[in-house]
């Protein structure tokens, strides 16, 4: 909302010396933001005066132009000229060059003098030109930013002026004025409004107001006016679309009058274009009381108004020439002909008032908060009137409105208002409230005095009654926002001042600390950035071709993805079901600007739907919802696991003197695996994977011991790293945490520590080629028995000596006694027994 | 001195002069090698089988039984002095060579490679654990929720009416198909309508996490940011406890001279409601008022949507952003510098903030 001062000074106490910054800072106290400061004198300075083109000569030029050579007085005949400088004529009399072609002799016309500053940083000053020193410019209201008209220059009879020669044009134009543009919250529709910012004013600075109401002569009655029915058959939460229509009838107007300067001022400061006299009077109303209005042409009005629902397929044209299909739940404003307007959204083109409009009448009307609502977001129209009405208008205010656009149309336009008018509709009940004495005490903390409560209600326009145990407070009728003991207490507060809020530190329960699976999130996702990993995030937005590269392998039945309804492209409409889409963009950005070597990982959420999806239904507010309702609601909310993925590309370490670093492989991909792994204290069971993102040869598939399959590590696809712009032999893993997470161990049970010496045995053994050696790891493992500590493959060697198709596996065993130190003998006898399992299962035999 | 070389003759054990020029030579020998094998050759030649100090020894033997008392007396002592400057000068020129060697084996320490990577959270992540650790050291606990959520919990619950414009300004990105009521949660708070439907009052609680509005990525705009949010449910709670945590919390974020404003604003999850201001001692250009978030007490309808008594608790909540916590904080001028993953954005903080 944007507040001239000058009219915000008609009503409430604004110093005269006040800014739009001060008044913004006045305003913040009591809830409104500030937002931006519109002052015409920021890009415009003069002298800028009214002057008279004494006489016009106009000059045909070589190239096609006619330019006209004026002599145009800038002071009154018989006075000195007071200003000085340089093109400032002593004489009263300015030669300026105009090609404008659209004024005589004798037109009063805005000049700006050399030394004024037009908008644009626009410097006027006396220049030679067409062979004449052009000292000054005759403007167009573009050039003084107060209009878009540029076909030629203002002449000040066309818009209802005929002022003294030498008078500031700035002054006359309004264009001293300043406004303060301010964010009202949306639950408060009154301060949509001139009316309910200047009482906000006075609430701010603790000074008087004067309600724009007030002064509006509105007869308390009106009968035998133009034909309204309300004709509700659908109401929307049972409550009428419309509520009270207000229409009086102004005949014998003059539509094509200029709208006064004073007025298009403040409007254009409002950010309100101006239009035509009937339509700124209309909005100048609406600004002025937050009453939304609306002027018909009454001559092409055909038979009474009916208020009602849409019917199936019916349609309208509205104001901005559109052809809109309606719904039924659209309430509409029409006649015979069927709909004239969208209620409280916009109006229709046929019915509009135009320049040879002479009778109008006047519409004042309350509508249902929903109901517009819901129409100007189906037809996406947001307008002025709609804002108002969705935030709610004070029914009371309606009579009013039509009063004072009745009166500025007899008092502008020349027309005559007809004695009759229409008010049909019924008052919603006042709203009252029971305010406990104590309680607003209680809930801000501070100890209001019984006068700061009652003075701040009745400031905001309640009547408040004093009970036996506390108030009775009935809400002033354009605040709808107000209806609980709640309400009231923010209000005292605020009009008392959040400042005076003292601070008390409330003492939490003993509290637990981090849950488990927050202490195990913190620990993994910490303990990569320790091993050297680069910790990002990436955006959850993928196309559907990312989520099938990288999410659930191929063969699998549950590859589904959500979808979003307004996605920011639609190119990135899905939701991820795999990190590695936005790693990969990530690490592919981070190349490009040259950083060769990465080591990039990503801990967030995944979305996999299930069967279930939302519910049908959503339970209303206010009420906690039957276990049913809440366990449905719950379960439709997808599955969303915290993964933790990582790519790696490049080298391990940078090159340096004496260093030569390693290229990351996909050991090392499955090594930050196991890391996670570990440092969760889980096993992960590693066998060869399937995963249409990594490549086929180089895919471990990550496993729990229960076999639930919780990742894959590996190298990525040489197609898709190519397709992608990256690295060849680029690396990457992606692993559910969640589920690791479930499966670490509660408690880990101490093991004993042998001080006995260790025996360590080394045995190679020739397997073929496709035995995966964590296999063969496992046999020896099971062979060795109890007196096994640990056993490692430290060599895999392919070549001469070995049988074609073989390969030879050299391990590493560990053997050690709880209670004595082992004999050479009886470690041998275990590594036997280890070897004779591996040559039963794979037909291994020793070196 | 004597200019008779060792082994030229031998001296006689009896001839006192004899045997001290000969000790006084190898003193001299010793005294003058000037490495450990020099001295090693300067030990054979006056200690050894043939050195004239040894061969005179070997003469006590053939004297006359009254002179070998004298005799031994003398060569023994001479001898001991001849090995008692033989093991000084050792011990001297292996300090010396160990310490050459300490010297020889000088690097440029400057020029030392880096052999590991040094990795590095992001700031944002490093931030939520931050302010997470200061709410559980005063007895708060951590509450998550989904991301993608149901309507319910996101609006309904929180008293956004169905219909009002409060509703919108979210700009919430929606899941299809619509019927199935799921959204991008817009805000933290419907973790806290789940913290009062799943725990027992009172409840105080932080919910920090990722939210989603359908704001195109720009200097200070993102589709996808992160807040933290608190809720607190107790008896007796007000405005003034509200402002005390905060306080408190800005306390431990900016520093003693930290404090807070409240300014009205409208949440339709609380009232009263407040939007907040830090005062931030530190901040670019002189201490000033920030705009940090919202907060309230919360609205009696949110209460009964979980099945709280709002005769008998009240509450108040709380929320920030994270990024912007973390731009004004750290000075962080453009918002896509902490999306984009640059690997120097988060390299720059290492694991700190």
């Amino acid at each position: 909302m944007r507040i001239p001062l000058s009219w915000l000074r008609e009503f409430a106490q604004v110093p005269a010396d006040a800014t739009a910054e001060d008044v913004m800072a006045d305003l913040v106290k009591v809830g409104f933001e500030e937002e931006e400061v519109h002052r015409p004198t920021d890009e415009l300075t003069g002298p800028i005066v009214v002057g008279q083109v004494l006489s016009l000569v106009k000059e045909p030029q070589s190239n096609g132009k006619t330019i006209n050579w004026c002599q145009v007085r800038v002071v009154p005949e018989g006075q000195d000229q007071t200003l000085t400088g340089e093109g400032i004529d002593p004489s009263g009399v300015q030669g300026i060059i105009c090609g404008a072609h659209n004024f005589v002799e004798g037109d009063k016309v805005v000049v700006t003098l050399p030394g004024a500053v037009l908008p644009g940083d626009f410097r006027i000053s006396a220049r030679k030109t067409y062979g004449h020193l052009s000292a000054g410019m005759i403007a167009s209201v573009r050039e003084l930013g107060i209009g878009d008209d540029h076909d030629g220059i203002l002449v000040l009879s066309r818009i209802g002026l005929d002022p003294e020669i030498g008078t500031d044009a700035m002054q006359l134009l309004g264009l001293y004025d300043q406004a303060a543009e301010i964010n009202v919250t949306p639950d408060r529709g009154y301060a949509f409004s001139i009316r309910g910012v200047a009482r906000e004013y006075a609430h701010a600075t603790g000074t008087s107001f004067v309600d724009p109401a007030s002064k509006v002569n509105a007869p308390a009655s009106l009968q035998g006016g133009y034909g309204v029915k309300l004709n509700d058959d659908a109401p929307i939460y049972g409550k009428p679309g419309c509520d009270r229509f207000v229409a009086r009838t102004v005949r014998g107007v003059d539509a094509s009058r200029p709208t006064p300067p004073w007025m298009s001022a403040r409007l254009r400061l409002a950010g309100v274009r101006s239009i035509s006299l009937p339509v700124d009077i209309s909005n100048y109303v609406m600004l002025e009381l937050g009453q939304p209005n609306h002027c018909y042409d009454l001559d092409k009005l055909a038979g009474d108004i009916v208020v009602r629902r849409a019917v199936a397929g019916e349609k309208i044209t509205t104001l901005d020439d559109k052809e809109r299909t309606l719904d039924v739940e659209d309430l509409l404003i029409t006649d015979d002909s069927g709909a004239i307007g969208i209620a409280g959204v916009m109006g229709g083109a046929h019915t509009e008032v135009s320049d040879s409009t002479t009778n109008i009448l006047v519409e004042a009307a309350h509508f249902d908060e929903v109901s517009i609502a819901r129409s100007r977001r189906r037809h996406k129209l947001p307008s002025e009137a709609s804002k108002r009405f969705e935030r709610g208008v004070d029914w009371h205010v309606a009579n009013i409105a039509a009063q004072r656009v009745v009166d500025l149309l007899v008092e502008l336009a020349g027309g005559t208002a007809d004695e009759t008018g229409t008010d049909v509709g019924t008052a919603p009940d006042a709203v009252t409230i029971e305010l406990p004495a104590e309680f607003a005490a209680a809930r801000i903390g501070i100890d209001f005095t019984e006068e700061q409560i009652t003075t701040s209600l009745v400031d905001l326009g309640a009547a408040v009654e004093k009970t036996a145990t506390g108030y009775l407070v009935t809400a002033p009728s354009w605040r709808n926002d107000l209806d609980t003991k709640e309400d009231l207490s923010e209000e005292i507060a605020r009009l008392v001042g959040y400042d005076n809020i003292p601070a008390t530190l409330p003492v939490a329960p003993p509290g637990r600390g981090l849950s488990r699976s927050q202490q195990q999130k913190r620990r993994v996702v910490q303990a990569l950035a320790d091993a050297g990993l680069t910790e990002v995030l990436s955006y959850p937005f993928v196309s559907k071709a990312a989520n099938d590269t990288f999410g659930v392998p191929e063969e699998s039945e549950e590859r589904a993805a959500l979808k979003l309804a307004n996605p920011i492209s639609e190119e990135h409409g899905y939701l991820r079901t795999s990190i590695l889409p936005g790693l990969i963009e990530i690490a592919r950005r981070n190349h490009s600007r040259g950083f060769r070597d990465l080591a990039l990982y990503e801990a967030g959420s995944v979305f996999l739907p299930g069967e279930r999806l939302g519910t049908e239904s959503i339970p209303p507010l206010g009420v906690k919802p039957s276990d049913e309702v809440l366990d449905a609601l719950y379960d439709g909310v997808p599955h969303q696991p915290l993964h933790i993925a990582a790519v790696l590309t490049g080298h391990d370490s940078p090159a340096a003197a004496t260093h030569t670093p390693r290229a990351w492989d996909w050991a090392d991909a499955l090594d930050v695996a196991r890391l996670i792994a570990d440092v969760l204290g889980v096993e992960l069971v590693v066998s060869q994977g399937s995963h249409q993102a990594y490549h086929p040869g180089r895919a471990a598939q990550l496993a729990l011991r229960s076999g639930d399959v919780v990742g894959y590590a590996g190298e990525l696809h040489p197609k898709l790293l190519a397709a992608h712009d990256m690295p060849a032999r680029s690396v990457a893993l992606e692993v559910n945490v969640e589920a690791l997470f479930e499966a670490a161990a509660d408690v880990i049970v101490a093991k004993h520590i042998s001080g006995f010496p260790v025996a360590t045995q080394d045995v190679a053994l020739v397997v073929p080629q496709d035995v995966p050696a964590d296999h063969v790891l496992a046999a020896l493992r099971e062979g060795a028995g109890e007196l096994l500590e640990d056993v490692a493959l430290f060599d895999v060697y392919v070549g001469p000596g070995i049988e074609e198709g073989k390969k030879s596996l050299a391990f590493g065993l560990r053997f050690r006694a709880a209670d004595r130190t082992l004999t050479a003998d009886e470690a041998s006898e275990a590594r036997a027994g280890a070897v004779a399992v591996a040559a039963e299962r794979f037909g291994a035999v020793q070196r | 001195m004597t200019d008779t070389l060792p082994g030229a003759a031998i001296p006689n054990p009896l001839d006192e002069a004899a045997i001290n020029a000969a000790v006084e030579d190898a003193i001299a020998a010793i005294a003058a090698a000037s490495s450990l094998e020099e001295l090693k050759a300067v030990r054979l030649a006056h200690t050894g089988e043939k050195s004239p100090l040894s061969l005179a020894n070997r003469e006590i033997g053939g004297l006359a039984k009254e002179h070998k008392a004298a005799a031994g007396k003398l060569m023994g002592s001479s001898r001991g002095r001849v090995n008692q400057a033989l093991a000084a000068r050792t011990e001297v020129l292996e300090a010396e060579n160990d310490a050459r060697i300490l010297v020889e084996e000088t690097v440029d320490v400057t020029a030392a490679p880096r052999r590991r990577r040094a990795g590095a959270r992001h700031p944002l992540s490093t931030l939520q654990d931050r302010v997470s650790d200061i709410f559980v050291g005063m007895g708060w606990e951590i509450a998550e929720g989904p991301e993608v959520e149901s309507e319910w919990f996101n609006f309904d619950a929180l008293n956004f009416k169905p219909d009002h414009p409060a509703r919108e300004m979210q700009d919430t990105f929606f899941v299809e198909p619509p019927e199935a009521h799921l959204l991008m949660r817009t805000h933290t708070s419907p973790v806290q309508v789940r913290s009062m439907l799943e725990r027992e009052v009172p409840i105080y609680v932080l919910c920090p996490g990722k939210v989603f509005r359908t704001d195109e990525l720009d200097a200070t705009h993102t589709p996808v940011f992160h807040q933290f949010e608190g809720l607190a449910i107790d008896k007796n709670l007000s405005m003034a406890d509200l402002r005390g945590t905060l306080e408190h919390f800005a306390r431990q974020m900016f520093g003693d001279e930290a404090s807070i404003r409240l300014r009205p604003n409208y949440f339709p999850f609380t009232e009263p409601s407040a939007e907040l201001d830090i005062w931030h001692p530190g901040a670019k250009g002189g201490p000033r008022w920030i705009e940090w978030g919202g907060c309230g007490m919360v609205n009696p309808n949110v209460l009964r949507a979980a099945g709280i008594d709002p005769d008998v608790y009240s509450g108040f909540a709380f929320g920030m952003g994270i990024e912007r916590t973390l731009m004004f904080r750290n000075e962080v001028g453009d918002m896509r510098d902490m999306i984009e993953g640059d690997v120097r954005f988060s390299e720059h903080f290492g694991m700190e903030i």
